[in-house]
């Protein structure tokens, strides 16, 4: 059984809502991390995605423009990314990984090769936000037979569409709760409850929301419609704030703590 | 060659729509409303009469005899878009697309420029169709094109510096896209190049084909009949695509892009896509792109902003892998001296990006016989490039004769 299939059985039977934080890996470096993935496993994430750092990332706003460009300043590469992921394992993280990546990198790779050199890195699920369903089949394919979920993206503006990405979503749907790119914000999407309804009944999997959430309220305000809240550009600004203590080796574990410690707060 | 694109946008295996979900019924409605329009009498003749009247189409089609004999080759025709309202070929696109924004009922229209050209063509059909306009800009290029900038504000547009990535031509597209993902319910896009995900690579060739159609036409009664080399400097491709299109069937006329080799294709400074790049899926589309193993774009240079961009059109990618179309690179060195050969020449002063077509014609004609023929596309006016290439050549260190 997938491990985001199983977290969510486990996560329904307690009538819990999955927490669900992003960071772009290699943001500061590849060690640091493997660290804050433990850190986020503590503070009570229920699954983590991994982002791939791109230098064109044109679903992100600033926040994690910059967290790539930090990244990128190092060389991480996807292959860099999948390596966290089974060092993060190794390091005691026992929560599915989901790997966040534009489809660029994985193409250069070659589709077979990257499904080959994934497997057996602990990933358990794919988001590839500039692939619409319009040119997955090939993705689609491979990743069913590797057992790796390919979740979809919808947003408020898919209407009519809705209905036929869901019915091909693996593992959960990632609704978009506003237009835009990801970051902080306050106001969601205005028809943001019926946009999610609308998702529900079309998706025999899981829905999780995203973009723009970063508090507690927040988080509980989604939790109430969904199976699951994705925190990234909140998370990612955290990191970035604690970039002075991350880089200090006599302060590292400070800087660890306080980023575990704001994810521990969005934990409902 | 067949019909492209085909329904889902490709070109062959190039083009497609790889764009986030979010942007998806946009691009939908986009198609269709372009689908519906296009075939729609009175918008033709709407987009038309705004060619002509306005920007004061058809250019003229013009025999550079100086320019010929001093390469003692091959005949030359200068197909002369700089003398567009608006002083570059953009203008061609921007009514067309202008026009449709306002038949889908949108009031505000946005834009992605380089070189500036397209984000005062926008700005220029944002005045006169009464829209609101925003054109977003790398702030590097804000500096090389800083009369653009000013012509843009006065046009009423407003000016976005991007301070993201390299700050050039490909970060203000990302940019734009963005924006466009936010304010998707009211905004229209004008895309400014023959690049993107699908309708835009198709829609933007339409629009610029009248290039091609008119030099066709003009060059049929002038010499008798069609060229033997069409020569059309490409960044995104877009006065090149407009040029090439109503040729392709012709299998006599050879159709060149040439493309920016910065400080030479062999160094880390240079825009030569076609050249340097492999195929990879960039700002929606799958194409040639500038790239390193792990699918990363690299930053692109040119002296030309308009050519400072590391991809390319999807059908220029289909047309150099079916082998119809052919792409050389130009160094910054090589255009600059092109530039001011046809200033002293004929008097006509190209945008840096045209001298890179005119550069690759001094080594092309001189190899050819008297009887051939060849027609640049000179896509724009050196005007905005005044200052930079005062920079380049060292202040007044130009001779005066």
């Amino acid at each position: 059984m997938n491990r985001i299939d199983a977290a969510f059985a486990r996560l329904q039977a307690e009538g819990r809502t999955a927490l669900i934080p992003f960071i772009t890996v290699g943001d500061p470096d590849i060690d640091t991390s493997v660290d804050i993935i433990r850190k986020l496993a503590e503070a009570g994430a229920d699954m983590i995605e991994l982002g791939v750092p791109y230098s064109d990332p044109l679903a992100d706003g600033p926040v994690i423009q910059r967290a790539s460009e930090r990244a990128l300043v190092h060389r991480i590469t996807i292959l860099d990314c999948m390596q966290v992921a089974e060092d993060a394992r190794k390091a005691g993280a026992d929560l599915p990984f989901i790997l966040f990546t534009y489809y660029n990198p994985v193409l250069q790779l070659g589709l077979e090769s990257f499904f080959s050199l994934i497997a057996n890195k602990g990933i358990s699920g794919l988001i590839i936000p500039d692939l619409p369903i319009e040119e997955d089949e090939e993705v689609r394919g491979l990743a069913e037979a590797a057992n790796i979920h390919l979740i979809p993206l919808v947003a408020p503006t898919s209407h009519d569409r809705v209905v036929r990405i869901a019915a091909k979503a693996r593992g959960f749907v990632y609704c978009v709760s506003s237009l835009g790119v990801t970051g902080v914000r306050s106001d969601f999407h205005a028809g943001i409850d019926e946009f999610l309804r609308s998702v529900r009944d079309a998706a025999n999997v899981p829905i999780a929301v995203g973009f723009g959430i970063s508090s507690r309220e927040q988080v509980e305000r989604m939790a109430k419609q969904a199976d699951g809240v994705i925190v990234g550009s909140a998370i990612v600004r955290r990191i970035e704030e604690s970039l002075p203590l991350l880089n200090d080796p006599a302060t590292k574990e400070e800087g660890l703590n306080r980023i575990r410690d704001y994810v521990a707060t969005l934990k409902v | 060659m067949s019909q492209v694109p085909d329904q889902h946008g490709r070109f062959g295996k190039f083009g497609g729509r790889y764009v986030p979900e979010t942007l998806m019924n946009a691009l939908i409605e986009l198609e269709e409303a372009y689908k519906h329009y296009s075939t729609d009498p009175e918008f033709i003749a709407e987009v038309r009469q705004l060619l002509k009247q306005y920007s004061g189409r058809p250019t003229s089609l013009y025999y550079a005899d100086r320019l010929t004999k001093q390469l003692g080759g091959a005949k030359i025709y200068l197909k002369r878009e700089d003398l567009n309202h608006t002083g570059a070929h953009k203008i061609n696109n921007t009514i067309g697309q202008g026009v449709l924004a306002k038949r889908m009922g949108k009031t505000k229209i946005i834009a992605e420029t380089g070189a500036g050209q397209h984000g005062v063509a926008s700005a220029t059909v944002a005045a006169l169709l009464g829209m609101e306009c925003k054109v977003f800009m790398g702030e590097e290029d804000t500096k090389r094109q800083q009369l653009n900038v000013f012509r843009m504000k006065l046009l009423g547009a407003e000016v976005v510096p991007v301070l993201s990535g390299t700050r050039t031509l490909k970060d203000a597209c990302n940019e734009t896209l963005r924006y466009w993902v936010s304010h998707v319910d009211d905004t229209y896009y004008i895309l400014g190049s023959v690049t993107g995900p699908h309708p835009y690579p198709m829609i933007v060739r339409d629009f610029q084909r009248i290039i091609g159609d008119e030099t066709r036409e003009q060059i049929v009664a002038a010499e008798g009949r069609l060229p033997d080399y069409i020569v059309a400097a490409v960044g995104g491709g877009s006065n090149a695509m407009g040029i090439f299109y109503p040729f392709v069937g012709d299998e006599s006329v050879r159709l060149l892009g040439v493309e920016a080799a910065g400080r030479g294709v062999d160094t880390l400074e240079h825009a030569a896509t076609m050249t340097k790049g492999k195929h990879g899926v960039f700002q929606g589309s799958l194409s040639y792109v500038l790239q390193d193993e792990f699918g990363q774009v690299q930053p692109a240079h040119s002296i030309s902003a308009g050519l400072d961009y590391p991809g390319i059109g999807p059908e220029h990618s289909y047309l150099k892998d079916s082998g119809r179309a052919e792409y050389v690179p130009i160094t910054d060195a090589e255009a600059l001296e092109a530039l001011q050969l046809l200033s002293r020449t004929e008097g006509i002063i190209p945008a840096l990006e045209s001298a890179h077509a005119v550069a690759h014609t001094t080594k092309l004609a001189p190899t050819l016989g008297k009887d051939k023929v060849i027609v640049i596309s000179l896509s724009g006016r050196g005007d905005k490039d005044v200052e930079s290439i005062m920079h380049y050549l060292g202040g007044n260190g130009i001779e005066s004769h």
